[in-house]
């Protein structure tokens, strides 16, 4: 791991990008520090790549500042950034060979060309690309116009190299290879790596520090093992390998109730019955078959081999855990399951039921969500009274056809939760609504929702 | 019938009949130019019509003349019309569209008709009629030849291309100079061909536009077949072909025409 | 700002330079002049005597000519070269290169050569050189445009949708008809297009493969006429009529499409 006393080489404050109406980057923070090698991670269309174009300057920054090297570039064009960028398609020019597309930013710097030539050549051997210069770009593969692309940027010794999912277009065994191969030359070269990828493996593999992101957001940021291991919410958790998230109540200090059992577990500090959700992975959750030690019981549903492991759904009562083992279970039998108290990760809920701002319009009338809703008789009702709405997550409906509900929207993120999914729906009055559902739903569906009015709380 | 449905299954059948229709119609007439060249009016074999190509100064004087002329039409449109493909291919689509629309109408009005109108506009700002107006008028008759295939591969070009060129420390002249002008040469080496091969055969609109006072190679051509002197005219188009077949090797030479900037 | 400023400058001041021998011709059909370019005042004199029956009946006839070379032409070339390109595109090799080569000939050879050498052809078959004659001329140059406007719809056209038509049922015929034809049909308009846009532009090969039977086009009878010494003033108001008539179709294509596409 690399010192951290250094001080930051690319500082982000408070940076926003708007794209028209559509806020892609949304108060960004974020500090890089000289060596480091960080990665960006998200879902596709999360703004990874936005982030990416504005510390390389191809886009400028709504608001906010971003500084490198101590120097604010916020307004600075790309060919005047010490930063040099990997492009996820490579953009080698076409036009040039091996040699020229590597010489290309020393040309501009106008070097004598001896010292050019043995800078081109210095850069072709860090990439393994040693008697490639003369060769036209088109004729090589996907791999080596990689690294050529790599060699390409290196040779101008930027303080900060951006490499925008750089290993996206390779092959699975190539892409391996290139993880451990830039892994190395981060190493070699001792400079600023940001990269931005969507593979999680990628960056758990190849990072000293993970940004993840999501909607525009910042979600986390820590070390690879911080965040696997504590992350702060069921995004994060579920984004990052595989994992069981339940629904689960803090007892006192470290005994939670899920699942119908009372855990042991190491977090505290929640309070006494605090509704929380509970994360444990697949691997740290112990199968075998029914004895006095089982924690939980249950039959196995499916089990699938997976190269090295096996992955079984195992239904204990309503709930389905995903389990990893070396030893297979056939499905039918009756297996007991166990997990350690220090594997089980406790994460306080971001919210336990739907809020809104709203107003009254009359004693059984509410408005929020740019809609008109039925509620049940509000006490001292005052028309146009400013109000609190909070709906239960179980308590909204979901309609096939968009035109049945009440309002449309959007299922974005579904998250299941071992006995019913629960989905984030983006609704067209530009907030999400939340809901705990059994019917299986795709992200990207069109939805209609409806409130009932038994569901509506009004708290003044 | 059922053999001919089943011939005309394999779909690559179906060009048969355009591979007839050309072996008579572009084939067979290319070979009688070869052969009216190289014989005389009886038939027989002859290199006499060359002969008298290279004994006469002024038929090779006029042949060169031609390809100065058409050298200098096709500079003109290069660099008229390449500003105006850059900035097209920088303007909103449908604006854009609107604009080469707006090109290619006068192409609509016919060919002779433009030419005397173009002498009419000379003579209406009191211009003297000649080499100038000559220059003018071929110009005026192929830039949108220029411009649209280079429009076409510079709004075809990668954005990221000159990204690249941006990250790597080059200023927007830099960028030009050392990116997009290399990347946009498939569409200016089309341009080329669709101005220059057309503009070095050209008649009737020379004689227009300079009173009869300057005389094209396609003239000299014309006229020869006019007054029934075949053989002699077949080898003047063979030569011209020759030159033809020169100037398409220099178009299609490497790797060029297979990116394509073509007008499609 | 500036910048900006002097690009559209630029642009619409090549366009004006374009369409101002056009707009001479169009101002100058409103008068009674011999002379293009001599203004004797305002007069509907020129567009009256087009329409007047048998006075200018040469012109007229030239121009239905014309017309009907260009239609004829168009629609075979379109035809001929939207099978050709379908044919072509099954192809390999070769063959394929060879047919390629082939289409390109007419394309890059310049107008004189197709005309001298399709005039030779004639000559040496002891055919009456006429309609049919500058038909079949048109028809040769105007195909390969045709072909090179169908192929790229074709390479852009999914491969497995013509075994799609078959593996669902339909014939050779229908899989034609219901799959390939809708996919490379804006090529086979485009390329009609341009066929007839060459068609009436073309003077040269015209010239060599029409004869001396007396036929004429626009644009033998406008060459005819201008070596005479000048415009026959009664081609004035008919170009502009062209001009204004093509104008006008084009603005409602482009509205067309323009609706299509917000549709």
């Amino acid at each position: 791991m690399i010192q951290s006393d250094h001080k930051p080489i690319i500082e982000i404050k408070n940076v926003s990008k708007c794209f028209g109406e559509k806020t892609a980057l949304e108060d960004i923070n974020l500090s890089v520090k000289k060596g480091e090698f960080v990665t960006i991670l998200g879902p596709s269309g999360c703004g990874k790549t936005t982030l990416l174009r504005l510390i390389a300057g191809f886009h400028n920054a709504s608001s906010g500042e971003i500084r490198i090297d101590g120097e604010d570039v916020t307004d600075t064009p790309p060919y005047k950034r010490p930063v040099n960028t990997v492009f996820q398609k490579y953009a080698l020019f076409p036009h040039l060979n091996v040699y020229d597309n590597i010489a290309f930013g020393l040309k501009l710097k106008k070097l004598p060309k001896p010292e050019m030539e043995k800078k081109v050549k210095a850069a072709l051997k860090m990439v393994g690309m040693t008697d490639y210069e003369y060769r036209d770009v088109d004729s090589l593969s996907g791999g080596q116009q990689q690294r050529v692309a790599i060699a390409r940027a290196i040779v101008n010794e930027p303080e900060v190299l951006l490499l925008d999912e750089p290993l996206a277009a390779l092959d699975l065994k190539m892409r391996k290879d290139m993880q451990m191969e830039l892994k190395e030359m981060h190493k070699r070269l001792g400079i600023t790596f940001v990269y931005v990828t969507h593979d999680q493996e990628e960056a758990l593999t190849l990072s000293d520090t993970i940004v993840v992101m999501s909607e525009g957001k910042v979600q986390q940021i820590g070390t690879p093992t911080d965040i696997y291991n504590e992350p702060v919410n069921s995004f994060v958790a579920d984004f990052i390998g595989e994992s069981n998230i339940l629904n689960g109540t803090m007892v006192e200090d470290c005994q939670v109730i899920c699942c119908g059992h009372q855990f042991e577990c190491v977090d505290k500090g929640f309070g006494r019955n605090v509704p929380v959700d509970v994360v444990i992975r697949p691997e740290d959750v112990y199968i075998f078959p029914v004895s006095e030690a089982a924690q939980l019981t249950g039959v196995v549903q499916s089990c699938i081999f997976k190269g090295v492991h096996y992955e079984m759904v195992v239904l204990c009562g309503r709930y389905e855990i995903m389990v990893q083992d070396y030893h297979a279970f056939e499905v039918g039998s009756e297996v007991g399951l166990l997990v350690k108290p220090f594997d089980i990760h406790i994460m306080q809920k971001e919210r336990t039921c739907n809020t809104f701002e709203g107003r009254l319009k009359d004693a059984t009338h509410v408005e929020f969500l740019g809609c008109v809703f039925e509620c049940l008789p509000v006490e001292g009702a005052v028309a146009d009274m400013p109000v609190q709405v909070e709906v239960d997550f179980d308590r909204v409906q979901l309609q096939d056809d968009a035109e049945d509900g009440m309002l449309t929207g959007e299922v974005k993120f579904i998250l299941y939760k071992g006995d019913h999914y629960h989905l984030t729906v983006w609704s067209d009055w530009d907030e999400n609504v939340f809901v705990d559902t059994n019917d299986v739903w795709d992200d990207g569906d069109q939805v209609g929702i409806t409130l009932p009015k038994e569901a509506i709380r009004v708290i003044k | 019938m059922n053999r001919l449905s089943l011939f005309l299954s394999a779909r690559k059948n179906w060009v048969l009949p355009y591979v007839i229709f050309s072996l008579v119609f572009v084939v067979l007439p290319l070979l009688l130019i070869v052969v009216y060249a190289f014989t005389d009016d009886a038939g027989h074999l002859t290199l006499a019509n060359f002969g008298k190509f290279f004994d006469h100064p002024e038929a090779v004087n006029t042949f060169i003349y031609s390809i100065g002329i058409a050298i200098i039409t096709t500079i003109g449109c290069i660099v008229l019309g390449y500003p105006a493909a850059w900035i097209l291919s920088r303007s909103r689509s449908s604006y854009a569209q609107t604009l080469i629309l707006l090109f290619i109408l006068p192409m609509w009005v016919n060919v002779l008709i433009r030419t005397l109108a173009t002498v009419a506009l000379f003579d209406f700002c009191q211009l003297p009629l000649g080499e100038g107006a000559l220059i003018f008028g071929m110009i005026y008759n192929f830039i949108p030849f220029m411009i649209f295939p280079i429009y076409n591969t510079l709004q075809k070009m990668d954005r990221s291309y000159i990204e690249a060129a941006e990250d790597l420390g080059a200023n927007s002249v830099q960028v030009f100079w050392k990116v997009i002008l290399p990347l946009s040469m498939p569409g200016v080496v089309s341009g080329i061909m669709m101005v220059f091969m057309p503009t070095v055969s050209t008649f009737a609109i020379a004689e227009l536009l300079t009173m009869n006072n300057i005389k094209l190679f396609g003239t000299t051509m014309q006229e020869n077949i006019n007054n029934s002197m075949w053989n002699y005219g077949a080898a003047l188009s063979l030569i011209m072909l020759f030159l033809i077949a020169a100037t398409s090797l220099f178009g299609s030479d490497g790797k060029e025409s297979e990116k394509g900037g073509g007008l499609w | 700002m500036v910048r900006r400023i002097l690009e559209q400058a630029y642009l619409w001041l090549l366009l004006l330079l374009l369409y101002a021998p056009i707009f001479i011709i169009v101002i100058f059909s409103f008068t009674e002049s011999k002379v293009l370019g001599n203004w004797t005042g305002f007069s509907l004199k020129l567009y009256g005597s087009i329409f007047q029956t048998g006075a200018h009946h040469s012109l007229v006839n030239a121009c239905i000519n014309t017309v009907a070379i260009a239609l004829i032409a168009a629609a075979v070339a379109t035809l001929l070269g939207s099978f050709a390109a379908i044919g072509i595109f099954h192809l390999k090799g070769g063959r394929r290169k060879a047919v390629e080569f082939v289409n390109t000939i007419p394309i890059l050879n310049g107008d004189i050569i197709t005309g001298i050498s399709l005039f030779l052809l004639f000559v040496s078959l002891g055919v009456t050189q006429g309609f049919t004659t500058v038909v079949l001329a048109h028809i040769a140059f105007c195909t390969p445009y045709v072909v090179l406007c169908v192929l790229p719809r074709l390479k852009q056209m999914n491969p497995n949708l013509y075994e799609a038509a078959l593996d669902l049922g339909a014939t050779p015929w229908q899989a034609l008809r219901k799959v390939i034809l809708p996919e490379i049909r804006p090529g086979m308009v485009t390329g009609f297009l341009l066929s007839l846009t060459l068609s009436v532009d073309d003077f040269a090969v015209t010239v060599f493969t029409i004869g001396n039977q007396g036929l004429e086009t626009l644009s033998t009878y406008i060459y005819a006429d201008a070596r005479k010494g000048g415009l026959t003033p009664e081609l004035r108001p008919l170009s502009a009529i062209i001009f204004v008539v093509i104008l006008v179709l084009l603005i409602i294509m482009n509205r067309r499409a323009g609706q299509l596409k917000k549709n």
